[in-house]
């Protein structure tokens, strides 16, 4: 135990950032003996260097984290900062199937599961998770056994049985958090008194788990923490108002990793100060994202993972930038909800009002707010076959937005990762089309 | 004469060339079935129809092959059948485009511009590929089917629009003594619906419809689709040249 405890804090503060150096200098030296990259974008954020590193050495410590502290494999959307002061270390498969998206190892992942009954209809987060753990196989070396489980329903309701299949299979406990889907703008109060409910009772399971108490300033401070990152995300994510925008929205979809992963912490703060202000330069520099910003688009629902540089490029090369996101914005929307000095009350509220919890006319309401705010002329709605809680809508959401503020629209069937429900031909053949619309 | 511009829509079935002049009418036309070498090909047809023109012409291409076509500018279907259809309708509406591997419903505004597209996804459902496949079960040629549909006393439901599982059906449907043309008839009309759900999409408050793409040359599929639509539906002149004159236009100086 104690052994463990040393390697999983020398991974974090010395190990880890050893390698990612060594790899980073690699890189830098592969660069320097290759061409240098002439294309549509803009120069690279100097930031993406820190990011590699920050989950680079976060993976890698995960590898020691199992028999060290506490582990918890956590949903996208679940209240982690209640699970901070306990000492837990977070894993979210959702983060690890999207770098198994971006890998195209999903197909490979996803056979595993099918060949134990999964159905190929399933979520490719939730058949590349399991089919992971069944197949023993992950890019990040190896991820650590959960001793708790603990799932929010406000994505989405495939993640309750995802979890149960998941419990099932590694026998540790499963905490539910149970969100009321949201009708009207705000939720009644005696929903947030059941989600708040909850989250007392996941405190003292988690407790029970970790064999730890939870000391009120410290769930305070992750509150603080999470609010802070969640605003400084914010800020990133606004600064793409600017015309050039100084980064690409498909840019955002890699540095939202440290939100989703890191949030109520201060590596995850210090990560986005950093990049906020190398955004900020770029504006008064006049830098954008892609070189020759003639044309800015709004995009719905996950990226394509295993398609998105050539998709941004296919974009870039004529113009296109998008320079906002309904997802990434997402981890930006609950900053205003989140009191630290009412960590469990408020944190019921901010995670109980997320977008894919909240009925339609709230998400046109978010559409349009983004589309106006960033001054987009044109949207591209991605018809996930993954995701169906945000595909559910879009032809309406398409017809709202395109007679409302005059837009151009596209909805776009793909998959957030697995490449087999995705035509690049016709794909791409569609979006030339969409932006030959615009000459 | 020499031509004012050259469009070439290599499809996925068949390969077409036309050359246009300044106004835009068809002054030569070639359609081949797609040759596999589709570079020689291209070239053999630009020659049929451009009357010894050099490169000076300008060149447009069109259709899933058109970035094999040398020295033209590329421009996708979509937009080429809206100007296409738009230059031998003179009106704007909506445009139905059946062709061998994809079906396409576009809305054409005022000036012969795109206002919106649909299209089927990755499945062959509702596709002149569809058609192809179940007719050559039948042993129907293409250009008897109109015919054929037309005579049938009674359409035979086809209930599905998969093309692997239509295919099965027909099979039983023929081993169970249904008369061919209910059954071809039958299948216009399940192509029919899977069609209209898609301009649906794109239709609503739009005042004509048009028919383009090499399927629009069997007369049964108008027909069926007038039928599911329940409105007219008029067939764009030379529906399978439509992809080439847009392209030829969107390259005419």
């Amino acid at each position: 135990m104690i052994l463990r405890r040393v390697q999983y804090e020398a991974a974090r503060r010395v190990v880890g950032p050893v390698l990612a150096s060594l790899d980073a200098w690699q890189r830098r030296l592969r660069r320097r003996r290759g061409r240098p990259r002439a294309g549509p974008f803009g120069p690279p954020l100097q930031s993406t260097r820190k990011l590699k590193e920050l989950m680079a050495v976060h993976y890698y410590q995960g590898r020691f984290a199992d028999g060290a502290v506490p582990v918890a494999w956590v949903t996208s959307g679940f209240p982690v900062e209640v699970l901070r002061p306990l000492g837990f270390h977070a894993v979210y498969p959702e983060n690890h199937a999207a770098i198994c998206g971006v890998q195209r190892l999903v197909p490979a992942l996803s056979d595993a599961a099918e060949a134990e009954g999964f159905s190929r209809d399933l979520c490719s987060y939730a058949r590349t998770d399991l089919g992971s753990v069944i197949a023993g196989r992950t890019p990040v070396g190896r991820l650590p056994r959960p001793d708790l489980l603990a799932c929010c329903t406000n994505i989405c309701q495939t993640v309750l049985y995802w979890y149960r299949a998941l419990a099932e299979r590694l026998g540790v406990p499963l905490v539910l958090v149970d969100t009321p889907y949201v009708y009207g703008r705000e939720a009644k109060p005696h929903l947030l008194r059941y989600v708040r409910d909850q989250l007392e009772e996941l405190v003292r399971v988690a407790e029970r788990v970790s064999g730890r108490r939870t000391e009120p300033e410290a769930l305070a401070e992750a509150a603080r923490l999470a609010k802070v990152g969640t605003d400084l995300w914010g800020e990133c994510l606004a600064l793409g108002r600017h015309r050039p925008a100084p980064w690409t929205a498909i840019d955002g979809f890699f540095h939202m990793a440290p939100i989703v992963s890191l949030r109520g912490s201060e590596a995850c703060n210090a990560y986005y100060r950093l990049l906020r202000d190398e955004l900020a330069d770029r504006v008064r520099r006049g830098v954008g994202g892609i070189r020759d910003e003639r044309h800015r688009l709004l995009w719905d629902n996950l990226p394509i993972w295993f398609a998105v540089r050539e998709l941004s490029t296919l974009f870039a090369e004529r113009g296109f930038n998008f320079v906002c996101t309904s997802y990434t914005n997402a981890w930006a929307e609950a900053g205003s909800r989140i009191d630290p000095a009412d960590p469990l009350g408020s944190a019921a509220s901010a995670y109980t009002h997320v977008i894919l919890n909240q009925d339609l006319p709230n998400r046109l309401g978010i559409l349009r707010r983004l589309a106006r705010d960033y001054a987009a002329d044109g949207a591209v709605l991605h018809s996930d076959r993954s995701c169906k809680p945000y595909s559910i809508g879009q032809v309406d959401l398409k017809e709202r937005l395109a007679a409302e503020l005059g837009i151009r629209v596209l909805l776009l069937e793909a998959d957030h990762s697995d490449p087999r429900a995705w035509a690049a031909e016709q794909g791409e053949n569609r979006l030339t089309a969409f932006m030959e619309g615009f000459a | 004469m020499t031509p004012a511009a050259i469009g070439v829509d290599v499809g996925s079935t068949t390969c077409k060339a036309v050359a246009i002049d300044a106004d835009g009418r068809i002054l030569a036309r070639a359609v081949e079935p797609l040759d596999p070498r589709i570079e020689p090909q291209v070239e053999r047809l630009v020659a049929a129809v451009g009357g010894g023109a050099g490169p000076e012409v300008p060149l447009g291409a069109t259709g899933y092959g058109r970035k094999r076509v040398k020295a033209g500018r590329a421009v996708t279907e979509i937009t080429c059948h809206a100007r296409g259809a738009y230059a031998r309708t003179g009106r704007p509406g909506v445009l139905v485009d059946m062709g061998g591997q994809d079906t396409k419903v576009i809305r054409v505004g005022a000036a012969g511009e795109v206002l919106d597209f649909a299209m089927n996804d990755k499945c062959a459902a509702g596709t002149g590929r569809f058609l192809e496949v179940i007719l050559g079960r039948l042993r129907v040629p293409f250009d008897e089917v109109g015919a054929l549909a037309g005579g049938a006393a009674k359409a035979v439901t086809v209930s599905s629009t998969c093309t692997v599982f239509a295919e099965s059906e027909v099979i039983s449907l023929v081993a169970g003594g249904a008369p061919p043309d209910g059954i071809v008839k039958g299948l216009h009309q399940a192509l029919a619906s899977r069609v209209a759900a898609l301009a649906r999409a794109v239709a609503s408050g739009a005042p004509e419809m048009f028919l383009s793409g090499g399927v629009a040359l069997n007369a049964a599929m108008g027909a069926a689709l007038r039928d599911a639509l329940a409105r007219p539906v008029r067939v764009v002149p030379e529906p399978q040249l439509v992809g080439a004159l847009g392209a030829a236009l969107c390259v005419l100086r």
